[in-house]
Order: structure tokens, then C-alpha cells, then sequence
């Protein structure tokens, strides 16, 4: 009997693999889109951590990024322009053990969504928000979206955009987010350590993906992800690690006063120990590294800027309802509608 | 223990030369003053203390919409009118028996609304040169024969006020800002009834300040005894206590009824709560009155926009929540695309439009009945929604209930209209345990077992299936769904069908509401129409017309999308339909349209409600022609 028990015990539940996150439906971006990388890291890191697929909720606005939500093997709502933030945030009030992700992009999130991007960072409500920017509306077929640089031609800027573009990271700094970075559609490795520590953070966490659009801005971001020049132009962050970037790490960044400058470690007169060491604990140092994002002197920073506790909206609004429960009583609801004062008609 | 300390205190006494008590059927009372002067209170303290005491009473408070308008001017008075009665009533009152100012621009902006040889109590301090010139009155009312048809008591309120204080210690301000409770035990005495309630309600209001418990107690009798004392009033009146329906009773307000109401069917549905709102005017004491309920598990939002309100809501009864948001106009017009989205993805939200004075920003705290076509109509594409409309502040407790049933039941949206009128108004309520409730029913989806998102069943109303629930992972949206898979689908034969099922669903839900029924003659030659809150006044005057002999009917809807499905029938029973609105005529559109008749339209849309005579008068019009 023994034996027997040892041999037929429960059959283990196979490990989920990133395919079992995948609907069956055909995934409808244009070949070569960015999306496609972030779709598959997503599914990849589901996977890893183990979640369970009836527990994530998946929620988007309109845009190209926000068809995510039809792809992922998951209860989605894709939702209106603009507001995915807001339905995420009733889904996440109304049942905080969900895994909530949103998929969003430049133009959902920051135009016509921007007032709940602020306001969804600054209550710390628990959600995963994957900020595609790929400075332009692609659905739409290639008109200037808010992070579209000052005179990009595109197809209602015939003559260059005239707009200075949002910063995103910094706009979620001055939201009051509390996890907040920044990652590259073509550093798959990046991508995933990212996600891991998005999906860890408790709160609101906040990742924007510089996501090629290869149809209407191709190339945004070459620079940036291309190997010849990326080591040259892009400074990966780290917690507790000097801030050293270029082919050879030859140069870092050091803060002189206010003034930022980029050093040469090796030339003798400098070394790593003249560069600033980042802190993701400090907001004053997300803020001054994130406004690298406008300088050409400087080089484009991405990972985590901030990653801070607070406690989360909904922790805060079930502690409350507990709160009140203990101090009053739980309700009584047939007493609420009689109220205090009442009389009888006999 | 509160009656021996209150006779202790304040022992009545026992005089001789009594004024006769006269015996009257109803009474309005309107108290006004500054907006600082607490004519809210003392508004709200009479008419509960009345309600408690076993009559049918109809409020309205009318107050300005600045915070705190320049003491003594026009724009800055507020008024609380009560209306009590012996019978049942349906309005807070045509015009008024009483009216207690304390200013010369409360009598300024009510006189004309005070019924020939009515009662007016002054406060003769406030009427001097500033406070005259500020009302733009060039000479004194009380001297130059203007309240010549009225019966006036000129008393020194503030005087007395500070007199009888004047060994407390307590500053002029705090002092004087006690004498609205002096005319409110002036009442008291004027009407026959004990200030009791009011001397306990300061006890527990102010029970860690016991020098303004003390303050306002003396004051609330001096008032009381300076109709006892003095021999100025030459009658008292009395009125019968009403003849209501059987059962406990509280008095409400329309917010107030809304908020319960909410709580109450999400108690009877088994589901928590949820609000995502956004403060307007009027509506915001909605969403402050569920701010208080956590103790329910009630789940308050307040958003950053109105958009964000209901958006949340949607998001919430993803999840599985009773939603609601609450707004007015302004607010209504910003949440259509959200709209939308709840009917395509059919998810069950109520939506609350406490309506006021529009367009844009309009008259907030007015109010109107304008936004039934926006209801009916105004959302892009083919959209249809439920929309009742409460016709009473109790019935807005009922009607916000039933709007959670169909939205539940249907798995739709459904709109509730109220407005600024029984917003605020308030009148008895009937009280009904949860248990007792229209039953609510809802079916979660767990099986696994032949699960698509837009199956139907019977009433066309497709799956409820909740984020957490194993196995039954599925993506909806706001793109148009293929038939029973839920997939994105642009098929034209399929959209074809997808709208004409979403439309027939609705339609669908009038074989369960309540037929009308027609108050008066069931068929002949005049039947008054009406919905929402004009239900007071058409009743009153409908059934004061009866009483004269005069043959008139009236049917009142709650239910404004689908129609009952007798209303058809109703309309062909008579020559003549006369629809009362506060809006240019919007349910007589919808009525040509759906049945093809041409009722006369009465139209009211100065920010106030109809007063039963304006639509006596009307009737009597008709009929002589």
C-alpha cells in the first residue's frame, strides 16, 4: 500500500510555459513592430513567476499596444481611449488579488489619457503599466503623438511639429510613481529583468518601452538599440552601481555642483570613483537622470530611476473598511435605511 | 432623564389666558435669511421634528450657489420651505401660509410667493438703513403699507437673542449666530408642538461644547415662550396628524435616498459596492453620504474627472462588484463614451443623473428635467439604455433599487433621473428591511462547460464571468463582438445582428415593469402625463380638480426606456394628453414618436419646480375650450 501510494501520487502540475499565456487568437501587428518582443517577454516572465492565468486581468485603452490584451490567454477588457488606467483601477478596488497589467502607449497614456496617468501613480494603486512609446500614433496611421520629437514631420506636422515632447519618466516622477523605468523593445534580456522587478514592486509600476514603429517612425530609437551605437548613446542604471556607459566603459557620469558632466574614467585624471553612484531609492537622482532624455550631450538613460514603498490605495482603502468595521461595528444595513429618528403609523 | 432635564431648565407655564388653538388642514412654513443665518437648519430641524411627530410633510430647500454671498444682499438668501399636512401630500407646498424672515432681502425675494392675508415674522433688527439698501427697498416695508394685505410680527429677534445671552460669555458673533433657533421655537409654539426634539438634537450635537448646548437651548426657548408671554400672536394652530399607509417611517431626502438605496440592493444582491463619482452639484451628497458607509464594505472612488467615475465603476463590475456612479448634466455629457462601452460590453452599472439647470454649466444648483433626451438619445451609434426616472425623494430609494435589479438581471447599464428638486426634498419614507426587497438575483458564471462571453440566456442577457474564476479567461471590449464567441468581428451580417439583439434586450425588459395604472377616469377627455419629480405637483392639482368634481386623470412613468407596455393603449383613451415638463418638451417628442400622437405640451424651465396651481390653472384652460 505504501509503495503504491509513493507511486500514485498526484500528478504534478506541469510548470506553465509562455505559450499557455497565449490566446488563440492571430496576433495583428505589422511585421517587424516592437510589440511583438515585448508580447512574447511578457508571456516569458508570466511563465517564470508562475502566475496563475485566472488571476491576471489585462485591460488597454486604443492604440496599437492596446490590442495586447486579445493576445494574452487572460481575463481582457479592452477598453476606450484613454481610460484603461481608470477601468484597471475599479478592476484592482474591486478585487485587489488580481494581477492587474495594463498595456498603453504614448498617445492612450499620455494625450488623451494624461490626467489619469498622473493621478493613477500618485494613489500607488497595485497595477503593471507597459508604456509603449514609439513617438507616434500608429493606429491611426502616423500623426505627431506627444513624445513625437520638435520637428519630426509626420502626417499632421507636414512642416515639423512645433510641440516640445513629454517626458514620460519625468512626468511619472512628478505624478508622485513609485516604480518607475525604462527599458528598450530590442534588449530582450533588459526587457526581462524589467518585468520581473515591475511584476515584484507593490503599488503602481510604471515601464516605458522605447518601441520601434515600423511603419510610420522606423528608426526612432536606432540609436539607442543598434550595436554600434548603443553602447555609445545609452546609459543602463543601477541600483548601488556607478553610472558608467560607452564600448569600453570608459566613460561615466559625474555630478560637479549642479552640473552634470561625462568623464573619461581611463584618461588618468579621472576615475570610477569620481562618478555618480545611482540610487533608485532617491527621487532627487531620478529627477536629474531623467532629464538626460532631452540632452544630446548625454546619454539616454533606461532602467529603474525610482523604486520606493508606499503603501498601495488599495491596501489603504480595505485597511479603512477594517478599521471602521472594528471601531463601529460591521453594519447593519436594515438599521442604516431606518437612520435615527423614525415613528410609527399604527 | 432628557425630559426632566429639558423641563428643569425650561419649565413651561401654565397660563389662563391661552391663544385659541384653530384646528387647519395643511400648512406651508418658509424660513429665510442670509445664507449664513442657518435657515437650513432650522428648515431641516422643523420639518423632522414634524415628520417624528406623525405628519406627511414635503420640503424644499432653495439656497444660493455662492459659498457665502455678501450678508444681507438679494443673491445671498437662502430659504427652507415645509409643507404639513393632515392628508397625504405630494409637494413641499404652493405658496406660503408663514414665512419667517430674518432680513429685509428674505421678504425682498419670497413676498410674492406669500398667499394673501399669510403670516410674516420679521426680525425687525435687521431691517435698518444698510440692510434696506441692500435689498433695494427705497422706504421701509414695515412702515410704508407693502404687507398691508398680510398679517406681520415685527419682533426683536436679534435683541432678544442677545439678551438672553448676555451672562454666557460667549462672543457677539457666536451670540447672534444663535438666533435662527429663536424663530424656530417660535414655530414650535405657533404650531403646537413641543420643542423636544430640537432641545435633544442640540444636546448630541454639541454634547463637548456645553455652552453652546446651553446657549442654543436658552435661545430655542425664548423663542418658544415669547409666543407664550407676550400677547402679540392672537391664534395657534393646530393640524391633524396624517393618515398614512401603515408602518415605520423616516423622513429622506432624494440624495440621501439614493445613497440607501445603493447599499440596500447590493445588501439584497449578495455583492459588494462600489462608487466611482466625482463631486457636482447637486449630486456630491451621494457620493459623501457612501464616503461614510465603510463600515458596510461600501467602496468609495472619487476620481479625477467624471470620465474616471464611471470608468472605474466599469472596471469594478468587470470584477464583479455592484457599480454605480453618480453625477448631474455637466458630468452626464463627459461619460457618454463610457456609456458605450457598458452597453457594448454589457456589464451592469448604474448610472445617477441628478439633473439641474443646463446647458454647460446651466443653474447647478436649480432645478430642470432636460436631460431625458441625452439620456434617451445621446450616445454615438446605436446604444440603447434603460432610463427610469424617480418621482418623489422616498422613490428614489425604490427606483435606484430596481435600476440595480434590470442592470444585474440584463446586464446593462441603466440610467436613474432625478433631479435638484427631490434631490434635496424631502418627504416620509416608508421602511422596508432589506429582506423584504425586490429579490436580486446574480448568477456568476463557474462552469467551464460550453462558456462563450456573449451566450444568452431568456432575457438575452449574456455571462457574468469574473476575473479570478478558473478556467473561463476571456477578453471583452468595446469593438463589436462576434455573436456568442465574443471575438473582435466586423462581419456586416454580424454587426447587423449584434445591434438588433442589444436593442431588443432592452425593449425586452418591458414585459416585467409594472403596467400604469391612471389615476381618475379611465378614458374621456383630459389625461395629464407626466414623469420624475413634476409627480407631486401633477397629483396634487389633478386630485384637488377631482375633489371639485372636475374630470381629469393623470398617469405618472418611472419608466422612461421601454416604455410600460400599456402606455400605448392609455394615450388612446383620451382626447387630450397634457405633459407637464420642466424642459422644452422632451418626453412629448418621445411620445409623438413612439405612438404618433400630438400631446399639449406644458413647459416650466425657470429652475423651479411646478407648483400645483400653474398646473391647475392650465387644466381648467384646457378644459373651458
Amino acid at each position: 500500500m505504501n509503495e503504491n501510494n509513493q507511486t500514485t501520487s498526484l500528478p504534478k502540475t506541469p510548470l506553465p510555459v509562455p505559450k499557455d499565456y497565449a490566446s488563440d487568437r492571430d496576433v495583428r501587428w505589422c511585421p517587424g513592430c516592437g510589440d511583438y518582443s515585448v508580447l512574447a517577454m511578457v508571456q516569458k516572465v508570466m511563465a517564470q513567476v508562475g502566475l496563475p492565468r485566472e488571476k491576471i486581468a489585462f485591460i488597454s485603452g486604443i492604440g496599437c499596444s492596446s490590442r495586447f490584451t486579445y493576445y494574452m490567454n487572460a481575463f481582457g477588457f479592452h477598453t476606450i481611449h484613454g481610460r484603461a488606467l481608470t477601468i484597471a483601477s475599479g478592476v484592482k478596488c474591486a478585487n485587489p488579488e488580481l494581477s492587474v497589467w495594463v498595456a498603453t502607449g504614448d498617445g492612450d497614456a499620455l494625450s488623451i489619457g494624461g490626467n489619469h496617468f498622473v493621478h493613477t501613480l500618485r494613489r500607488n494603486i497595485g497595477m503593471n503599466i507597459l508604456l509603449f512609446n514609439n513617438r507616434i500614433y500608429g493606429l491611426t496611421k502616423g500623426q505627431a503623438s506627444p513624445t513625437t520629437l520638435e520637428g519630426k514631420i509626420t502626417k499632421t506636422t507636414p512642416f515639423g511639429s512645433i510641440e516640445h515632447p513629454v517626458n514620460p519618466i519625468s512626468l511619472a516622477l512628478g505624478s508622485e510613481g513609485t516604480f518607475i523605468a525604462r527599458t528598450l523593445d530590442r534588449d530582450l534580456k533588459h526587457m526581462q529583468e524589467m518585468l520581473l522587478k515591475v511584476y515584484g514592486h507593490r503599488g503602481t509600476s510604471l515601464l516605458e518601452i522605447m518601441q520601434n514603429c515600423k511603419i510610420f517612425n522606423d528608426g526612432a530609437f536606432l540609436e539607442f538599440t543598434e550595436k554600434e551605437t548603443k553602447n555609445e548613446n545609452v546609459i543602463f542604471i543601477e541600483h548601488n552601481k556607478p553610472l558608467v556607459f560607452g564600448n569600453k566603459k570608459d566613460k561615466g557620469i559625474k555630478l560637479d555642483g549642479w552640473k552634470i558632466t561625462v568623464i573619461n574614467i581611463d584618461d588618468g585624471k579621472n576615475s570610477i570613483n569620481d562618478c555618480l553612484v545611482y540610487n533608485e531609492k532617491s527621487k532627487e537622482l531620478a529627477f536629474l537622470i531623467s532629464e538626460f532624455y532631452d540632452r544630446q550631450d548625454l546619454p539616454m538613460p533606461v532602467g529603474v530611476f525610482l523604486n520606493i514603498e508606499r503603501p498601495t490605495y488599495e491596501d489603504n482603502m480595505m485597511r479603512q473598511i477594517e478599521y471602521t468595521k472594528e471601531k463601529l461595528g460591521i453594519g447593519d444595513v436594515d438599521e442604516l435605511v431606518k437612520g435615527n429618528s423614525t415613528w410609527v403609523i399604527k | 432623564m432628557q425630559d426632566e432635564k429639558t423641563n428643569k431648565n425650561h419649565k413651561l407655564n401654565d397660563k389662563n389666558n391661552k391663544p385659541d388653538v384653530m384646528p387647519v388642514e395643511d400648512v406651508t412654513i418658509r424660513f429665510a435669511g442670509d445664507s449664513g443665518d442657518g435657515m437650513q437648519l432650522t428648515g431641516t430641524q422643523f420639518s423632522e421634528s414634524i415628520a417624528a411627530a406623525g405628519y406627511d410633510v414635503g420640503t424644499f430647500p432653495d439656497y444660493p450657489a455662492d459659498i457665502r454671498a455678501p450678508a444681507g444682499s438679494l443673491y445671498g438668501v437662502s430659504g427652507f420651505q415645509i409643507h404639513f399636512s393632515s392628508h397625504d401630500i405630494h409637494t413641499p407646498g404652493d405658496q406660503i401660509d408663514v414665512l419667517v424672515c430674518m432680513n429685509p432681502a428674505a421678504l425682498k425675494v419670497n413676498l410674492k410667493d406669500i398667499k394673501k392675508g399669510g403670516i410674516i415674522i420679521v426680525n425687525e433688527d435687521s431691517f435698518d438703513a444698510k440692510n434696506l439698501d441692500l435689498a433695494g427697498f427705497k422706504t421701509n416695508p414695515l412702515e410704508d403699507g407693502t404687507l398691508g394685505r398680510y398679517t406681520v410680527y415685527e419682533l426683536p429677534i436679534t435683541k432678544t437673542t442677545l439678551q438672553v445671552l448676555k451672562d454666557l460669555g460667549l462672543s457677539m458673533k457666536e451670540a447672534e449666530k444663535c438666533k435662527n433657533f429663536f424663530a424656530l421655537g417660535l414655530v414650535y409654539w405657533l404650531y403646537n408642538k413641543t420643542p423636544d426634539f430640537t432641545l435633544n438634537w442640540i444636546e448630541q450635537k454639541f454634547a463637548k461644547r456645553p455652552e453652546i448646548v446651553e446657549a442654543n437651548s436658552r435661545v430655542l426657548m425664548a423663542g418658544y415662550y415669547y409666543g407664550e408671554a407676550t400677547e402679540i400672536f392672537t391664534s395657534r394652530y393646530e393640524v391633524k396628524k396624517a393618515d398614512l399607509p401603515k408602518g415605520t417611517y423616516r423622513n429622506i431626502n432624494g440624495n440621501e435616498a439614493v445613497a440607501l438605496g445603493l447599499v440596500a440592493a447590493a445588501a439584497r444582491a449578495g455583492l459588494q459596492l462600489f462608487l466611482g463619482s466625482y463631486p457636482i452639484t447637486p449630486a456630491s451628497e451621494i457620493l459623501q453620504s457612501l464616503s461614510k458607509f465603510k463600515n458596510y464594505g461600501v467602496k468609495t472612488f472619487q476620481a479625477e474627472d467624471e470620465i474616471a467615475g464611471i470608468c472605474t465603476a466599469i472596471g469594478a463590475s468587470f470584477a464583479g462588484a455592484l457599480v454605480a456612479t453618480t453625477t448631474s448634466g455637466p458630468g452626464m455629457a463627459l461619460k457618454t463614451e463610457a456609456m458605450g462601452l457598458a452597453v457594448m460590453a454589457e456589464l451592469p452599472l448604474v448610472i445617477i443623473d441628478v439633473q439641474r439647470g443646463g446647458p454647460s454649466t446651466g443653474l447647478p444648483t436649480k432645478t430642470e428635467q432636460s436631460d431625458l433626451s441625452m439620456s434617451i438619445f445621446g450616445r454615438n451609434g446605436e446604444c440603447p439604455m434603460p432610463v427610469l426616472a424617480a418621482q418623489s425623494p422616498s422613490d428614489c430609494f425604490h427606483i435606484t433599487i430596481e435600476a440595480a435589479r434590470i442592470a444585474i438581471k440584463y446586464m446593462t447599464p441603466v440610467i436613474v433621473l432625478t433631479d435638484g428638486y427631490i434631490a434635496q426634498g424631502s418627504e416620509p419614507m416608508k421602511i422596508y428591511k432589506v429582506s423584504e426587497l425586490p429579490e436580486i438575483k446574480v448568477i456568476f458564471q463557474k462552469s467551464r462547460e460550453g462558456f462563450f462571453p456573449y451566450t444568452r440566456n431568456e432575457f438575452l442577457s449574456r455571462p457574468w464571468a469574473i476575473p479570478g474564476t478558473k478556467g473561463l479567461e476571456h477578453r471583452i471590449g468595446g469593438l463589436e463582438k462576434q455573436n456568442i464567441t465574443g471575438n473582435i468581428s466586423y462581419d456586416p451580417e454580424n454587426h447587423n445582428q449584434m445591434v438588433k439583439i442589444r436593442d431588443k434586450k432592452v425593449k425586452k425588459i418591458a414585459d416585467e415593469i409594472p403596467l400604469l395604472k391612471v389615476n381618475g377616469v379611465q378614458s374621456g377627455k383630459l389625461l395629464v402625463l407626466g414623469w420624475g419629480s413634476t409627480f407631486g405637483a401633477i397629483a396634487s392639482a389633478c386630485e384637488n380638480l377631482q375633489k371639485k368634481g372636475i374630470k381629469v386623470s393623470f398617469t405618472h412613468l418611472r419608466y422612461l426606456n421601454p416604455f410600460p407596455k400599456n402606455l400605448g393603449q392609455i394615450l388612446k383613451q383620451f382626447e387630450i394628453i397634457l405633459i407637464p415638463e420642466m424642459n422644452l418638451g422632451q418626453l412629448a417628442n418621445l411620445i409623438k414618436m413612439e405612438y404618433l400622437v400630438s400631446p399639449i405640451t406644458f413647459d416650466k424651465i425657470k429652475g423651479l419646480p411646478f407648483k400645483a396651481m400653474e398646473i391647475e390653472n392650465k387644466i381648467e384652460e384646457i378644459l373651458r375650450t
